[in-house]
């Protein structure tokens, strides 16, 4: 029991609040317009201040479990930097960080630019053991942390890393990250020693309170939680396809607004009830005493 | 004597770390400490993995109650140790084609991939979407206007719940431009940007002085809890 | 000797951190002194910490179990070294009470480490037979698999009191939400500020932040470790003042002639 009602309920409630909006995107394909709030437009800003060909270095701090909420930042951020020609240097920081940014940079660059060549316009480091340790170290010495690139190529003999020594070489940084290691610590361990360095963040819903702190100072940007992703999504599509037609894999954010929106009416409808039976059960205590 | 090796190391490994941000020279020492810890870190999982098939085996042989759930962990484990560490159907690096084991247990095809993309994929991101439920069971019960603290932190609850969804758009984007910062949307930033951010940094300042107390203690082995105290 | 910035043997653009890491700590082994001089100073109380002995003492009338969950992250994380603290006051009790101690790990070296405190606290209680290693078990370091795996042991053998101690990251709702489940009594405590509003939710106690890292020297209640505490109060009052002052600063500067600035003048040629 939950506050006098069989939580069961609560879950079956929660179940259709967000299956029902799912199947309604999926059979209409609609979306909410998104507005932008200064922390997502702050990231798309970020990018397009950068001259083309600019290296920028993405760090996937993220699983499977949070991929729900961060895969389709991790789509936006790549889609506009490669559309910008920018450089992503991709890292991790989580073991299974390497695969999620495998399956974005197939998802995105793969399969919309074909052109761009791994080790010259893009590559992935993979993982590095360390946590913190690993901030710490690239802060100095990159290439002692990731010496090799995911398929076992020197880093030294990549055009993409060339005069690239430590995270502060890169005019641009950005983490998707779920947890720990993630958005706090590379405040605490790269922006606050490059000031002149700019840290972009995408968290979970849970994370953005904490990395709030951070914002606007030493993180210039964020992206918080589903709701950043999406408009993030909508700044990065209105820039790329105008008033043409997105792609569906470009829209996952915001697609899932609507499951976000029935969720979220759903607990204001389940803390007023809670309320409701509060207030109810109190005035009756009274009238019996 | 071991207990006092002990300190020494922690007192040696915590002022390395703690000179390190200052000192270039004692960078390197530093990125040492991190590397011996994640060595021990690493070997430790021997012990680890040694308890948890100990615990698990015990459970089998003696079929108490949930016996069965022992022989899943068992057979889970050793499937995936062995698909892991046997590389089993890893393509071969095209660097070296002939040689069967040269690709990588993760690569895309291999034993090791499907159980990621299929099976630990799937279960984790299902316990990670859980916590939709949960949220809404606590938040039914401990969200209750019992006085004018719990009231306002009822009614900040919905600006942010409103303000994150187009509910918030539909609700107040009537505004006119001069009173656009009463809109649901910018009021849920306001609130995250300026009172949970004030809040948020109080309580980070007092856990990093905690944090530095916690370490002097260590450091000068007054705190031996994690030692097993005086005993 | 004080070598100059140009050294290179201090890092200049870390100066005004040493600074304040120096007080800081200056202000706590100063509190540390000045206490084992017999200046102990009065510690307030904390409602979580005292609430130990009656959560151990409610599982042992109910001849139910005792759950203890130290954080999912490794002994290098100091919530973890605070969690393994409170840990050896909870076995000490339940060594007491004859109660049921379970401790699930998610980390090796953690697991060796509440082994060693919690065997440490049995000998203390003088019930060394009471300590048995299996109970102290690693489960997995896969953040989600133990969190199923807590869930489901709550769920079978249904713990009258469950702690959360350490660090915690999207599991702490899930421990906690499955212990209010099965009716247990809840004490958490971590500095994850992110986590915090779920434990208070759910928990009947909550020990936030730096009242966590406290958790050591308050039931130490050994005059040196108290001290550090009066230290750490000291360093805060400090810190205020200088944020006052900067806030005052930085309002000075926003309003003075030089800064603001005529928007006339600014569009004009």
């Amino acid at each position: 029991m939950s506050g006098g009602l069989d939580r069961r309920w609560i879950y079956l409630a929660m179940m259709l609040a967000v299956a029902l909006p799912i199947l309604w995107n999926g059979v209409t394909g609609k979306t909410f317009p998104e507005s932008p709030t200064p922390p997502s437009q702050a990231c798309f800003d970020a990018i397009e201040a950068l001259p083309e060909g600019s290296r920028v270095l993405v760090s996937f701090d993220y699983d499977p479990a949070s991929e729900g909420e961060l895969a389709p930042m991790a789509t936006s951020f790549m889609r506009h930097l490669m559309h910008k020609r920018l450089k992503p240097v991709v890292i991790a920081l989580w073991p299974l960080g390497p695969t999620k940014a495998e399956e974005t940079i197939s998802n995105v660059i793969k399969a919309d630019f074909p052109d761009r060549v791994s080790g010259r316009d893009f590559v992935n480091l993979g993982f590095q053991t360390g946590n913190e340790g690993v901030l710490k170290v690239i802060g100095t010495d990159f290439r002692k942390q990731f010496p090799v690139d995911r398929s076992g190529t020197p880093v030294d003999r990549l055009p993409i890393m060339e005069g690239i020594t430590k995270a502060g070489d890169f005019p641009l940084v950005i983490t998707i990250s779920a947890g720990y290691p993630g958005g706090k610590e590379w405040v605490q361990y790269v922006s606050s020693s490059n000031p002149g360095l700019v840290l972009l963040a995408g968290v979970t819903g849970v994370q953005a309170s904490q990395v709030y702190s951070y914002y606007p100072g030493q993180l210039r940007g964020m992206l918080a939680a589903i709701k950043g992703a999406a408009e993030y999504e909508a700044l990065v599509s209105a820039a790329i396809d105008g008033d043409g037609v997105t792609p569906p894999r470009y829209t996952e954010a915001r697609r899932r607004m609507a499951p976000q929106l029935f969720g979220h009416l759903l607990l204001i409808a389940l803390i007023v009830a809670g309320n409701a039976m509060y207030f109810a059960q109190r005035e009756r205590k009274a009238v019996a005493s | 004597m071991s207990r006092s090796v002990a300190l020494l190391i922690c007192l040696v490994g915590g002022l390395t770390m703690l000179v390190s941000p200052f000192l270039p020279m004692a960078t390197g020492w530093a990125n040492d400490v991190t590397d011996w810890f994640n060595i021990l870190a690493a070997m430790a999982f021997v012990l680890g993995g040694g308890s948890l098939l100990k615990v698990q085996l015990m459970r089998l042989s003696a079929r108490g109650p949930g016996w069965g759930y022992s022989a899943v962990t068992l057979l889970a484990f050793v499937v995936t140790l062995w698909v892991g560490l046997g590389k089993v159907g890893v393509v071969a690096d095209p660097s070296a084609p002939t040689v069967a084991w040269s690709g990588k247990p993760d690569d895309e095809g291999s034993a090791f991939w499907w159980i990621y993309l299929y099976v630990m994929t799937p279960i984790t991101s299902t316990l990670f979407a859980v916590l939709a439920f949960y949220v809404a069971s606590a938040a039914f019960r401990a969200f209750r206007a019992k006085n004018l603290e719990a009231t306002l932190l009822l009614a900040t609850a919905f600006v942010i719940l409103l303000g994150r969804t187009f509910a918030g758009v539909v609700l107040t984007g009537w505004l006119p431009d001069w009173a656009s910062g009463l809109r649901l949307e910018n009021l849920a930033v306001t609130i995250m940007d300026v009172f949970n951010t004030a809040g948020n940094r109080a309580i980070i300042i007092g856990i990093a002085l905690g944090v530095a107390s916690t370490g002097i203690r260590l450091m000068l082995g007054l705190d031996r809890s994690y030692l097993g105290g005086d005993a | 000797m004080v070598l100059g910035a140009d050294a290179s043997f201090l890092n200049p653009d870390k100066l005004l951190l040493l600074v304040v890491l120096a007080a800081t700590c200056a202000c706590i082994v100063a509190s540390m002194m000045a206490a084992r001089a017999g200046r102990v100073p009065k510690i307030r109380r904390i409602a979580g910490l005292e609430a130990v002995e009656e959560a151990v003492g409610r599982a042992t009338e109910m001849g139910r179990p005792i759950l203890f969950v130290p954080g999912i992250q490794d002994m290098d994380n100091p919530m973890t070294v605070a969690g393994i603290t409170v840990l050896s006051r909870v076995a000490g009790t339940a060594a007491q009470y004859d109660a049921t101690l379970d401790v699930p790990v998610s980390r090796s070296l953690v697991m060796q480490a509440a082994r060693e405190s919690v065997q440490a606290a049995a000998l203390q209680a003088g019930q060394p037979d009471w300590y048995d290693p299996e109970r102290i078990r690693y489960i997995t370091d896969e953040q989600f698999g133990y969190a199923a795996y807590a869930a489901g042991a709550m769920a079978r053998d249904k713990p009258a009191a469950c702690f959360y101690m350490g660090c915690f990251f999207a599991e702490s709702l899930i421990l906690a939400e499955n212990g209010n489940a099965v009716g247990a009594i809840q004490i958490a405590g971590t500095a994850e500020t992110a986590q915090l509003p779920f434990f208070v939710a759910s928990c009947d106690y909550t020990l936030i932040g730096e009242e966590f890292f406290a958790a050591s020297a308050y039931l130490s209640g050994a005059p040196d470790q108290l001290g550090t505490l009066r230290g750490q109060d000291i360093a805060k009052a400090l810190i205020a003042l200088a944020l006052a002052a900067g806030v005052a600063m930085a309002t000075i500067e926003a309003f003075s002639p030089a800064t603001v600035t005529d928007p006339a003048a600014e569009v004009a040629p």
